[in-house]
């Protein structure tokens, strides 16, 4: 090996070796790079002590400081909820309606209750309670489960058409599917109710729908379209539709009409969160 | 003095065939790429169709990107490089190696046509069900023994270091793909199966399969296209023999390792979480040495590339290379990966890879081979060839720069807390602020597509034996008055 080729440029030794016109030379390790990469291995002993690193047979080694990541978790879990208790108590103990008295309180509900509604309610209500398609708007004074602090907490804990078996429960009847009104008198009674915010184009058909409403309609939605809460009976006379406002869009409520559902939380979110969330949704609009 | 050998007659004609193909499909998986991409940014091309939805597109993408566009030119690579350097035509003739050339092909117009249909076994990267891979399963035997046959019959009394990485990418591919399949269907002639690995175990074969995919097929096996294109494009010798050894046997003991920290903080037991960050951080100097080895390979070249745009490509791709290598290793650790996990961080990390190691190596090599295989005397442009780069480095650098914006800052707003305690924004807020990010990546990836139907349209006027009339790309006069 006496006569080994060197490289002209670099002066150093090639292997002696040359493959399609490529030769290699015998350049030794960079020491900066032998030396971090043993570091790197030294490193990883030292973690391998420390941490679980090594399965054996039926175990794994455990490290000298014992840690687990579920223990970890676990323990910092423990500490929120511990450094939460002197809020939490509180909230457990007051009924809803005396939440927002105390202003320190309602603070605290503010916050919890925006971070829960965020993460739960905002998909279908939107960001804020600014509503989506059919999932009614939450920041407005139109409630149709009643907009009192108690009444939300109420919606939130078991739900609307929920499987809950406490929930709450309304339906619209089929009026033209099940034969109760006709086509023209649908027809009647969606141009009255179009009248009662004001949007009504003939006076003559709202006149006769009047009548039908009192007869067919006045018994849910009130006298004058005020709306009963208590029966999930929206009010009609605020210009604020679920559905549409368009008179076809009220004509197919009447007729064959839609019902949306809102799971209940009672059995996902704990009582404290359901109050939290309730204070703030009340905040939202015009809570009553 | 091995020139005065006669050389045998190479088959270039399947080398040409991967060539085309590699071009083909690169095309059409950054095309998906940036189809998809958009779609992040604007839902609504989603279409409302089942067959183009992101759910769907998405494997298409990243299995044309890297087994077809990336699996072309690396196997038509390896065929051409075990040749030469070997000195010996391929094992097994022409046919067999055309087998494995239309076999790899139908592989990936069986994998895509089912993920757009909704066929598709949900392990990434592994998409394709069991029917799929029990037929690349037999062209990849098949592929083995061509390389390998031609390996045994040398006539070089040493094997080049290309070719190690090689080997080592077909075995070790071979393995995982195996092992991450074991798989039962659920009728004779119906395309679900079942993995027989649950729960946390498929999770941990799934990403033992998927960390090794990077490491033995975008990594090896490309770190041998490296060995061989960076000499050769330079005219220099290898910087260092023994620095490729030891990395090299570095690489394949510890990359192997390095699976789990694609699950950190999950189910999978902590000893294994240790053990997949520890590797990966061990793995980060074996990793340099092939970018060390590349870039002194230019020692005394350096002048180069300011005029040979084709070595600019090979050697950008080693640079993308160690940055990939080293922010990988960063991201194993448990602490940086609470932050970066599930987000684009993640996302901006593999493209710097793909697009800047895998991607511009690849284009490099095809910018080697064309004339090559064509017989021609040099490239239609190689002005060209500096126009495809910038495109392309432009397109690299807007992708991952907004990719690790958005990726930090949706990490950040996941965890940041109010004064009392409560998260501050939910994980709707978080896909909005993104938003921008995401429109600027599409558009980088715009670039990068513009880039390579820039190279195709070269690559096509060279192989018809045009040239452009150009004038050549010459130091610039402060450069060349200095005089090197």
């Amino acid at each position: 090996m006496a006569e080994i080729e060197k490289d002209a440029v670099s002066g150093r030794d090639t292997t002696g070796h040359e493959w399609d016109g490529i030769k290699e030379l015998n350049t030794p390790l960079p020491r900066w790079w032998l030396y971090t990469f043993y570091v790197s291995i030294i490193w990883s002993i030292g973690y391998w002590v420390v941490y679980p690193a090594w399965p054996t047979l039926s175990d794994y080694t455990k490290g000298v400081i014992g840690y687990s990541s579920r223990g970890e978790l676990a323990s910092e879990l423990e500490a929120r909820d511990k450094s939460r208790t002197v809020w939490t108590d509180k909230f457990a103990a007051l009924p809803i309606e005396d939440i927002s008295k105390d202003s320190e309180l309602l603070n605290y509900a503010m916050a919890g209750g925006r971070a829960i509604f965020a993460e739960n309610c905002a998909p279908c209500h939107g960001a804020s309670g600014s509503g989506i398609g059919s999932y009614p708007v939450l920041a407005d004074d139109d409630w149709i489960w009643g907009g009192a602090v108690g009444d939300i907490y109420t919606t939130v804990n078991y739900g609307i058409r929920s499987t809950h078996n406490d929930t709450r429960l309304g339906e619209m009847p089929n009026f033209a599917d099940e034969g109760m009104l006709g086509k023209e008198q649908v027809s009647d009674v969606a141009e009255y109710v179009l009248s009662l915010s004001g949007g009504a184009s003939d006076n003559a058909s709202a006149g006769r729908g009047a009548e039908i409403f009192a007869t067919e309609c006045a018994s849910c939605h009130g006298e004058n379209g005020e709306g009963v809460p208590s029966m999930g009976a929206p009010r009609l006379s605020d210009g604020i539709w679920l559905y549409g406002k368009t008179k076809q869009n009220i004509v197919s409520q009447i007729s064959t009409p839609k019902h949306g559902v809102m799971p209940a939380w009672v059995d996902r979110l704990d009582d404290v969160s359901i109050k939290q969330v309730s204070v703030y949704v009340h905040s939202l609009g015009g809570g009553q | 003095m091995n020139q005065a050998i006669a050389s045998p007659s190479y088959n270039e004609d399947v080398v040409k065939k991967f060539v085309i193909a590699a071009a083909f499909w690169g095309i059409v998986g950054f095309l998906v790429g940036v189809v998809i991409a958009f779609q992040l940014a604007y839902p609504v091309l989603n279409l409302d169709l089942e067959w183009t939805s992101f759910g769907r597109l998405r494997p298409v993408h990243t299995s044309a990107v890297i087994f077809a566009f990336g699996g072309n030119i690396l196997i038509g690579s390896s065929l051409y490089i075990v040749q030469r350097t070997s000195r010996v035509t391929l094992f097994g003739g022409p046919a067999l190696a055309n087998m494995v050339f239309w076999g790899y092909q139908i592989f990936i117009v069986m994998a895509a046509l089912g993920y757009v249909l909704g066929v598709t076994q949900g392990k990434e990267y592994a998409e394709p069900e069991w029917y799929v891979d029990l037929w690349l399963t037999v062209i990849w035997v098949m592929y083995l023994v061509v390389f390998a046959g031609t390996l045994i019959t040398r006539k070089e009394s040493h094997i080049y270091v290309a070719n190690w990485f090689f080997l080592a990418f077909i075995i070790t591919v071979a393995m995982l793909h195996l092992g991450n399949n074991v798989a039962l269907p659920v009728s004779w002639f119906g395309a679900k199966s079942y993995i027989a690995w649950a729960g946390v175990r498929d999770a941990m074969t799934q990403w033992w399969y998927g960390h090794n995919a990077v490491g033995f097929f975008l990594t090896a096996g490309f770190l041998g296209m490296m060995y061989y294109y960076i000499p050769k494009q330079a005219e220099r010798p290898v910087y260092s023999y023994r620095l490729s050894v030891i990395h090299f046997w570095a690489i394949t003991f510890l990359y192997i390792w390095a699976g789990p920290h694609h699950l950190h903080y999950t189910a999978l037991p902590d000893w294994a979480q240790t053990l997949g960050m520890t590797f990966s951080i061990m793995l980060w100097m074996p990793s340099w040495g092939g970018m060390i080895n590349g870039i002194m390979t230019l020692s005394g070249a350096w002048d180069k590339l300011r005029t040979d745009p084709v070595l600019r490509f090979l050697v950008t791709s080693v640079g993308f290379y160690g940055m990939s290598t080293f922010e990988g290793p960063l991201m194993s650790i448990k602490v940086v990966n609470s932050l970066s996990h599930y987000t684009d961080w993640t996302i901006g990390h593999v493209h710097s890879g793909a697009l800047g190691w895998n991607a511009l190596v690849s284009f490099g090599a095809l910018y080697f081979l064309v004339p090559k295989l064509w017989n021609r005397e040099r490239l239609y442009s190689l002005r060209l060839v500096n126009l495809h780069f910038w495109f392309a480095t432009l397109g690299i650098v807007l992708y991952i720069t907004a990719m690790w914006i958005s990726g930090i800052m949706q990490g950040l707003m996941w965890r940041t807390y109010d004064t009392l305690g409560f998260l501050q924004y939910s994980f709707i807020e978080t896909v909005e602020a993104m938003h921008p990010y995401y429109v600027i990546r599409a558009l980088g990836g715009v670039l990068f597509l513009i880039g390579a139907l820039i190279m195709v349209y070269n690559l096509w006027m060279t192989a018809k034996g045009k040239t452009r009339n150009e004038a050549p790309i010459a130091l610039a006069p402060s450069a060349s008055s200095a005089g090197n």
